[in-house]
C-alpha cells in the first residue's frame, strides 16, 4: 500500500492539500493548544494551590471533606480516557459553545481533560518549596495569601515553567486527537487523509509537524525555566 | 521584657504524645543576649516557636512587654511579629529573590511601597556589610553572607526582639564569630532583645549575658552566664562545660592522693604562677589533673583540678590559700582512680 505514496500523481496531489490545508490546520491546532493550556492552568493552578494549603497542616486548612471531594474529581476526571470525556461533556460544550463540533468546540473538553492534570502537576510543585521558607514567612507576619503568592508560587516557578511545558505538549497530544470526533487541526487531517482516504503522505507530514510543534514547546519551556532559576550559579543576568 | 510563664508543650504524634517543654519558666529582660542551650531535642526550637507563636503552648503563657501573645487574634500576631523577628540556622532566603528584594520582604508584607523600603533595605544592607551584594541572589552568595542578608531582613521592621535559632551552627568558625560580633553590635546599637539558641557553649560565653540551659524540655540551670559557667550544678550544665568529659579524662596519680576542684569564677589570676607559689608559700606541692578555663572578657572562668599529695591538713591549708584570691573558690572532690 506504501508502492504508489511518491508517485508524481500522489506527490502533486499531496502538495495541494498541504497547500491548501495546512496553514490552518496548523494555527488550529497552536491556537487550541494555547487557550486549551491558558485556560487549563486558569483553573488547575489554584486548584493545585488548593490541595496544598488546604490540608491538614497546610498554611490554611480547609474542611476535610471538601478536601476529599476535590481529590475524588480530579481522580475521575484523570482516569476517564479522552476521547470518551469529549463525548461526555458534549452537553457541557454545548451550553459553552453553542455547539459540539469544530476547532474552537473542541477547547472544552480539552480544558476538562488537562486542568486535573495541571492541578496535580502544581500539587507537586508546591510540594517542593522548602518549608523552612514558609516557616520564615510566617514568622515575618504574612497572611496565608501573601505566602501563596510571595513565596510559594515565586520559589516555585521555574518548576511550574517546566510542567506547564509538560501539560501543554500533552495538550497537543490531545487536541490532535479531537480531530476524530470533530475537532480541527493537523489531528483531523491526519485521520481524514491518513485514516479514511489512505494518503499516507498528509498523515505522516501531519504527524512531523505535530512532532516539530511539541519539540518547539519543549525547549522554549526548557529553556525558560533554566533561564528563571535564580537558584543556578553563575549564569548570566 | 519577654516573660515566659510555667510553658508546657505537647505534640501529638502516630506514636503518642511528646512532651516537648515542660513547665518552662524565663524572664528575659530588655536590650539582653539571652542564651537558651541544650543538646539537640531538648526543646530549644519548641521553645523560641513558641515565643513567636509559631507554635501555640498547651500550657502557660508568653508575654511581651506585658502583652499575652495567646491571646492574640491572628491579625494582631501578624503585627506583633514585625517586633518579634527571627533568623535560622539555614539561613532561609528566598532563593528566586536577589538580596534587596529579600530584605524587602517584610517591608512589602507590611504593604510598605517601593523606593521607601528600597532605601530601608540598603541602609540595612549597608550596616551588614553587603550594600555592593544588593543585586546579588543567595546562590551566589557565602553562607555567613546568606546569613547577613536575614539578619538584615530580620532588622527591616525595627523589630524588639531578635530570635535566633542556631543562627551559626551552619557556619565554620570564622564565619560564626563575624556573624556573633555583627548581633553583638546591633544588640548593642540598636538595643534589640536578643534570644540565642544554640548547642554550643561557645555561642553563649562570646556573646550572651544570661543563660538558660534546657534538657528534656525543662529549664535546669538559669542566670548570670560567668555565674553558671562556674558553678554548674546540674548534669546537663556539667556535660555542656565539659564537653570531653568531666572528671574521666583525668591523668590521676597514686592513690591516697587529695583532689581540690578550683574553680575560676572571673579572676584575674589565670595568668599568676599559682602552683609554684603554693609550693614556695606552703611547701605544697600541686599537679594539674585536669583544666578547662576560658577567658571570658578578660576574667577567667573555668575549672582546674589539682591533685596534691600530703594530709588534711595540706589540703585545708591549699583551700584557704587559694581562695583569699578573689573569684576563685576551691572545694576538695573525690575522684575514683582507674
Ligand atoms: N511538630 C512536632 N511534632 C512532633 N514532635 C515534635 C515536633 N516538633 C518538635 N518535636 C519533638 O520535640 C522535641 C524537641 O524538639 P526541638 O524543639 O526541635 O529540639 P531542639 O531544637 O532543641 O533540637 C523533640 O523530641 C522533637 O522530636
Ligand atoms: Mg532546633
Amino acid at each position: 500500500m506504501f508502492t504508489d505514496i511518491f508517485s508524481p500523481e500522489s506527490l502533486a496531489e499531496a502538495w495541494e492539500i498541504i497547500r491548501t490545508q495546512f496553514p490552518m490546520a496548523l494555527w488550529e491546532t497552536f491556537y487550541v493548544t494555547v487557550l486549551a493550556t491558558a485556560f487549563a492552568i486558569l483553573i488547575g493552578l489554584p486548584l493545585g494551590v488548593l490541595l496544598v494549603v488546604g490540608e491538614k497542616g497546610g498554611i490554611r486548612p480547609i474542611p476535610r471533606w471538601i478536601m476529599a471531594v476535590i481529590n475524588f474529581i480530579i481522580n475521575v476526571l484523570r482516569s476517564v480516557p479522552f476521547l470518551i470525556l469529549m463525548i461526555l461533556v458534549f452537553p457541557l460544550t454545548r451550553l459553552i459553545i453553542g455547539t459540539t463540533v469544530g476547532t474552537v468546540a473542541s477547547i472544552v473538553p480539552l480544558v476538562i481533560a488537562a486542568f486535573p492534570f495541571v492541578a496535580r502537576l502544581v500539587e507537586s510543585c508546591l510540594r517542593e518549596v522548602n518549608p523552612n521558607l514558609i516557616e520564615m514567612a510566617q514568622s515575618t507576619g504574612a497572611t496565608p495569601f501573601q505566602i501563596i503568592y510571595k513565596v510559594m508560587i515565586p520559589e516555585s516557578w521555574p518548576s511550574l515553567i517546566s510542567n506547564f511545558t509538560v501539560a501543554i505538549t500533552t495538550i497537543l497530544g490531545y487536541s490532535a486527537m479531537s480531530g476524530i470526533i470533530g475537532g480541527g487541526g493537523l489531528g483531523k487531517i491526519a485521520i481524514n487523509y491518513g485514516y479514511y482516504r489512505y494518503k499516507y503522505l498528509v498523515m505522516f507530514l501531519a504527524v512531523i509537524l505535530l512532532i516539530i510543534l511539541v519539540q518547539i514547546f519543549q525547549s522554549v519551556g526548557t529553556k525558560l525555566a533554566v533561564k528563571t532559576d535564580k537558584r543556578l550559579k553563575n549564569q548570566a543576568k | 521584657m519577654i516573660e515566659i510563664k510555667n510553658l508546657t508543650k505537647t505534640f501529638n504524634t502516630a506514636d503518642g504524645t511528646v512532651e516537648a517543654l515542660r513547665n518552662v519558666s524565663l524572664s528575659i529582660p530588655d536590650g539582653d543576649i539571652f542564651g537558651i542551650i541544650g543538646m539537640s531535642g531538648a526543646g530549644k526550637s519548641t521553645l523560641v516557636r513558641c515565643i513567636n507563636m509559631l507554635e501555640r503552648p498547651t500550657e502557660g503563657t508568653v508575654e511581651v512587654d506585658g502583652v499575652d501573645l495567646g491571646s492574640l487574634s491572628a491579625k494582631e500576631l501578624r503585627a506583633k511579629r514585625h517586633d518579634i523577628t527571627m533568623i535560622f540556622q539555614g539561613f532561609n532566603l528566598l532563593m528566586q529573590k536577589n538580596c534587596l528584594k529579600n530584605v524587602c520582604f517584610p517591608l512589602e508584607l507590611q504593604g510598605m511601597k517601593g523606593a521607601e523600603a528600597k532605601k530601608r533595605a540598603i541602609e540595612l544592607l549597608d550596616i551588614v556589610g553587603l550594600a555592593d551584594k544588593a543585586k546579588a541572589y543567595p546562590a551566589q552568595l557565602s553562607g555567613g553572607q546568606q546569613q547577613r542578608v536575614a539578619i538584615a531582613r530580620a532588622l527591616t521592621t525595627q523589630p524588639k526582639v531578635l530570635l535566633c535559632d542556631e543562627a551559626t551552627s551552619a557556619l565554620d568558625p570564622n564565619t560564626t564569630n563575624s556573624i556573633l560580633e555583627l548581633i553583638k553590635e546591633i544588640n548593642a546599637r540598636m538595643g534589640i532583645t536578643v534570644v540565642v539558641i544554640t548547642h554550643q557553649m561557645s555561642v553563649v560565653e562570646s556573646i550572651c549575658k544570661h543563660v538558660a540551659i534546657l534538657d528534656g524540655g525543662e529549664v535546669v540551670e538559669q542566670g548570670e552566664v560567668s555565674e553558671v559557667f562556674a558553678h554548674p550544678k546540674s548534669q546537663a550544665a556539667r556535660n555542656l562545660v565539659f564537653p570531653e568529659g568531666e572528671d574521666s579524662s583525668l591523668n590521676v596519680g597514686n592513690a591516697g592522693e587529695h583532689f581540690i576542684r578550683v574553680v575560676y569564677n572571673g579572676a584575674y589570676a589565670a595568668g599568676k604562677p599559682m602552683i609554684a607559689r603554693l609550693a614556695i608559700d606552703k611547701g605544697i606541692e600541686a599537679n594539674i589533673s585536669y583544666a578547662s578555663t576560658k577567658g571570658i572578657s578578660g576574667k577567667a572562668f573555668g575549672t582546674i583540678l589539682l591533685s596534691i599529695s600530703g594530709d588534711d591538713q595540706a589540703v585545708r591549708d591549699t583551700i584557704e590559700y587559694l581562695t583569699t584570691e578573689p573569684g576563685i573558690e576551691a572545694e576538695e572532690v573525690k575522684v575514683h582512680v582507674h
